[in-house]
């Protein structure tokens, strides 16, 4: 097996595994990063979703080999110390209760704002509707997503803050 | 209430029975503080079993109690810190390890943390405040009456003079556990009762928080286990040939319940099962579907059955009533799904051994670890790690025994995981129930007779032929009605079941709140005006629905379109009621609002309150619209969300929460909302339709 080479939260990283293996086991069980969850395994639920250049992917389906050369944010490198605003949001608004789903919501709700800076209440539920929460937190997240913006908007505003992000 | 002077329990302060230092394999695992004693930096001196003091100044509460989202983390470090008077900043919590201090189930279930924490926990707190206090009045020669505990420091009144809690932990823990302790007046209160952020929050917005599913062992392999589809069938040959040319595939061994492969990562113990060559032999269980099941149930409540409770004279009130009319409900088995499959991490040795799990009960954990290893008891660890939420099925040991039986076979440490297809295929189920019911009417339109002949499934604990779970929420109606009979039947038809958020109440809630609504609708009531009049004398059912009622405008009339219905319940010693709004466009449900008001007794915190509504509520909702386990040749037919498929966030109503202000003792909170929003959506269906809804889910054609 030839090592398959990609970027991941900032850094070049290598792995030597078979290249059907889905990118969230590589992540999980190959790099250690367990941020991102298992949830389904079949795209359904979102609970593994990463940005892939900057797009929300499911990495439980995503082979890869299909990654080779790509760059990878997962939840620990979206930021150093959790001031990307949709964190900041996700803390102030207190979001989540087990919190399983959230590396996944957040991952989600941040490219949501790449995308749409002020997102209304359809948008987020469009972009939203992939991610699961058995615990119901979707009210709170409406909210979080909301004021992440707001966060977002200020932070575009400011170079400096925007300096000290992560990955992305 | 006023403050009060009670006794300690000596079994809950056992000083040198606090937990084992769970994390020390894990190096991830271990909390700073502890990292930082490692080093030698800090020490750590126990108080109790609830309460550590570092020399760092750090105040540590060892959790005897598994966090799944409810808030424990940081509700129970209220009540804690409460009667402490640590500085909030300064807490921290790490999960204990099983320990007879913690009582001889120690589980988190029933909606019961904070009920059963409410006075143990404040008295851990005020006893370490006090052993804290004396140590401060020693080192200074005075008296204790001359000292104060404020803001992890206690100050001497007389000479402003203050030393830190973590100069004095070492002294206070060699000192005697006071044998009564004062708790406050609820007036002085200053942390219970408010909001403040939770503590678990951080490390669940940048993947550090643990769950079971992320331990992690040296030498640690991965694995997965080849189960008989059929409930109750076990595995007859295998050929590991094929799974065992997998890469990555390192062992295949037999345990218990099937054949587990187990490779150097999970991917590879997927593919190895995949590969797997296995018959099953499918016992008893094969010919059993969804349909044989109900005819199961159908034919066993033509028939009396056990009495759960009986009042008055039900029959001859029916054949004397001005009125009667009678109805079939029935609801299917439902998976928890929760959002973390189950899993467990187990390293058994010939000396030892050590599980990280998320599980809901310690000491089952514990038990069926010490049953597989043959290990003495005090030899067996459980490391409790964050729960992906559990709504009663991590209550279940199944997944901790098949870790433990391949950690053993193959020497070594190893991480099962479940996949959701396992998770959804291998659940305890909440059960399938069918209940006849039958009412009475006096000629001005009011109930006279009620009576319900239920068959469940019992999965609680039968007395007197009389699974209590399978009935409660049917039997324990506390409407005027003069004569009810409830009855029961155990049917016995092979599938696992076993508690799910809010257990018995889940089903017969959605079905007596619904019967209710039919008594009014047959009599001409108001559904809200009938559950007040035949509530009068209930203070706290009435408080709810009357403030609910208000709250959601039930006097007003609603927007063209939408359509209002209502529900109470009382369960886990906490009242709530709810009024749903829906909307029917072109025959499609839409569920708008709903409108919660709830008495929980002396509220912890507030905002987790709202928090677990809310939760409860999507809970519900999922199974009133959507969810279903349904049987065939034995197997369950769903296999993963495309199957099963959950709220979503575009489905989410706006929830609105009120709490009742109270300081009667606390309720339960996790399980309270989960089965009143079901019939106050149904109620609401019918109201916008005039089709009862009598079976869940709600089809498109019930509404058509």
């Amino acid at each position: 097996m030839a090592a398959i080479k990609f970027n991941l939260n900032g850094k070049s990283q290598a792995v030597d595994v078979v290249p059907q293996m889905p990118l969230l086991w590589v992540l999980r069980d190959t790099i250690g990063l367990t941020g991102t969850k298992f949830g389904c395994g079949m795209a359904l639920c979102g609970a593994c979703t990463v940005h892939l250049n900057g797009q929300p992917i499911r990495s439980c389906v995503t082979p890869i080999s299909s990654v080779a050369g790509k760059n990878i944010t997962t939840i620990e490198g979206l930021s150093h110390d959790a001031t990307h605003p949709v964190q900041r949001a996700w803390i102030e608004e207190d979001v989540p209760q087990c919190g399983y789903c959230q590396s996944g919501q957040i991952m989600t709700a941040a490219a949501l704002l790449n995308k749409a800076a002020n997102p209304t209440d359809a948008d987020i539920d469009e972009a939203m509707r992939g991610n699961i929460c058995r615990c119901g937190t979707y009210q709170s997240i409406r909210r979080a997503v909301h004021l992440a913006a707001k966060y977002h908007a200020a932070s575009n505003a400011n170079p400096a803050t925007r300096a000290a992000g992560g990955a992305e | 209430m006023k403050a009060v002077t009670q006794k300690i329990d000596r079994r809950g302060f056992l000083k040198a029975g606090a937990a084992s230092a769970g994390g020390l394999l894990l190096g991830f695992y271990l909390p700073e503080r502890t990292k930082l004693a490692a080093q030698g930096a800090a020490t750590d001196a126990k108080l109790n079993a609830f309460v550590h003091i570092g020399s760092d100044d750090s105040v540590t509460l060892l959790l005897h109690k598994s966090e799944m989202g409810q808030g424990v983390v940081t509700s129970l470090s209220q009540l804690l810190g409460e009667e402490l008077e640590c500085d909030w900043k300064k807490i921290r919590t790490e999960f204990a390890g099983v320990d007879m201090a913690y009582g001889p189930l120690q589980g988190t279930f029933g909606s019961m943390s904070i009920r059963t924490s409410w006075d143990p926990l404040r008295k851990a707190g005020a006893s370490a405040r006090e052993m804290l206090v004396q140590a401060a009045a020693q080192k200074w020669g005075v008296d204790a009456s001359q000292c104060r505990a404020q803001n992890n420091e206690v100050l001497n009144t007389a000479t402003n003079a203050r030393l830190s809690y973590g100069s004095l932990a070492d002294a206070a823990a060699k000192l005697p556990v006071p044998a009564k302790v004062t708790l406050k007046d609820p007036k002085q209160f200053h942390l219970i009762g408010t909001s403040p952020k939770r503590l678990d929050t951080p490390a669940k917005v940048n993947g550090k928080a643990v769950f079971g599913i992320d331990a992690k062992l040296p030498g640690m392999l991965y694995a997965v286990v080849a189960r008989c589809p059929v409930f109750g069938g076990k595995v007859a040959t295998f050929d590991a040939t094929k799974a065992k040319a997998v890469p990555g595939v390192k062992q295949v061994v037999q345990i218990s319940r099937g054949v587990a492969v187990v490779a150097d990562n999970t991917w590879s113990a997927m593919e190895g099962r995949r590969a797997l060559q296995v018959q099953f032999d499918e016992g008893p269980n094969a010919n059993t579907s969804s349909a044989t099941i109900r005819k199961t149930f159908m034919d066993m409540a033509e028939k009396p059955g056990a009495v759960a409770r009986t009042q008055g004279d039900a029959a001859a009130a029916l054949t004397g009533a001005a009125k009667k009319i009678e109805a079939v409900y029935e609801v299917p088995y439902l998976s928890h799904a929760p959002m973390e499959p189950m899993n467990c991490t187990a390293d058994v040795r010939a000396d030892g051994c050590d599980v990280w799990t998320s599980t809901q009960i310690q000491t089952s954990a514990h038990g069926t670890a010490v049953k597989v290893t043959g290990l003495p008891r005090d030899k067996v660890k459980i490391h409790t790690l964050y729960l992906g939420g559990g709504f009663g099925r991590r209550g279940g040991d199944d997944f901790v025994t098949e870790a433990v039986e391949i950690s053993k076979a193959i020497g070594g440490p190893v991480k099962l995981t479940w996949s959701r297809e396992d998770d959804m295929q291998h659940d305890l189920y909440r059960p399938a129930s069918y209940t006849r019911f039958a009412g009475g009417l006096d000629a001005e339109g009011w109930p006279v007779a009620f009576t319900s002949r239920i068959a469940c499934p019992p999965f609680g604990g039968m007395r007197n032929g009389v699974d209590f779970t399978g009935v409660q929420g049917v039997s324990d109606i506390q409407y005027a009605i003069p004569n009810i009979q409830i009855e029961y039947h155990a049917p016995e038809v092979g599938i696992p079941v076993t508690y799910w958020r809010s257990v018995g109440y889940s089903q017969n809630t959605f079905f007596t709140e619904s019967f209710v609504d039919e008594l009014a609708a047959a009599g001409g009531k108001d559904p809200f005006e009938l559950r007040r009049r035949l509530l009068a004398k209930s203070p706290r059912y009435l408080a709810v629905l009357e403030l609910a009622a208000e709250k959601a405008g039930w006097s007003k009339p609603l927007p063209a379109g939408r359509f209002r219905g209502i529900a109470v319940v009382n369960n886990i010693g906490s009242f709530n009621a709810q009024v749903a709004e829906v909307s029917m466009t072109k025959g499609k449900l839409k569920v708008h609002r709903v409108v919660c008001a709830v008495d929980c007794g002396q509220v912890i915190n507030p905002a987790i309150v709202e928090q677990q509504i809310q939760s409860g509520i999507v809970y519900g909702l999922s199974a009133a619209l959507k969810g279903a386990i349904t049987i065939d040749r034995g197997r369950v037919q769903q296999s993963n969300f495309h199957e099963y498929d959950v709220l979503r966030i575009d489905e989410m109503p706006v929830v609105e929460v009120h709490i009742v202000p109270s300081q009667n003792q606390p309720g339960g909170i996790g399980e309270a909302s989960t089965p009143s929003v079901v019939p106050a959506v149904t109620n609401a269906i019918f109201a916008a339709t005039g089709k009862r809804i009598r079976k869940l889910p709600i089809r498109p054609e019930d509404l058509a």
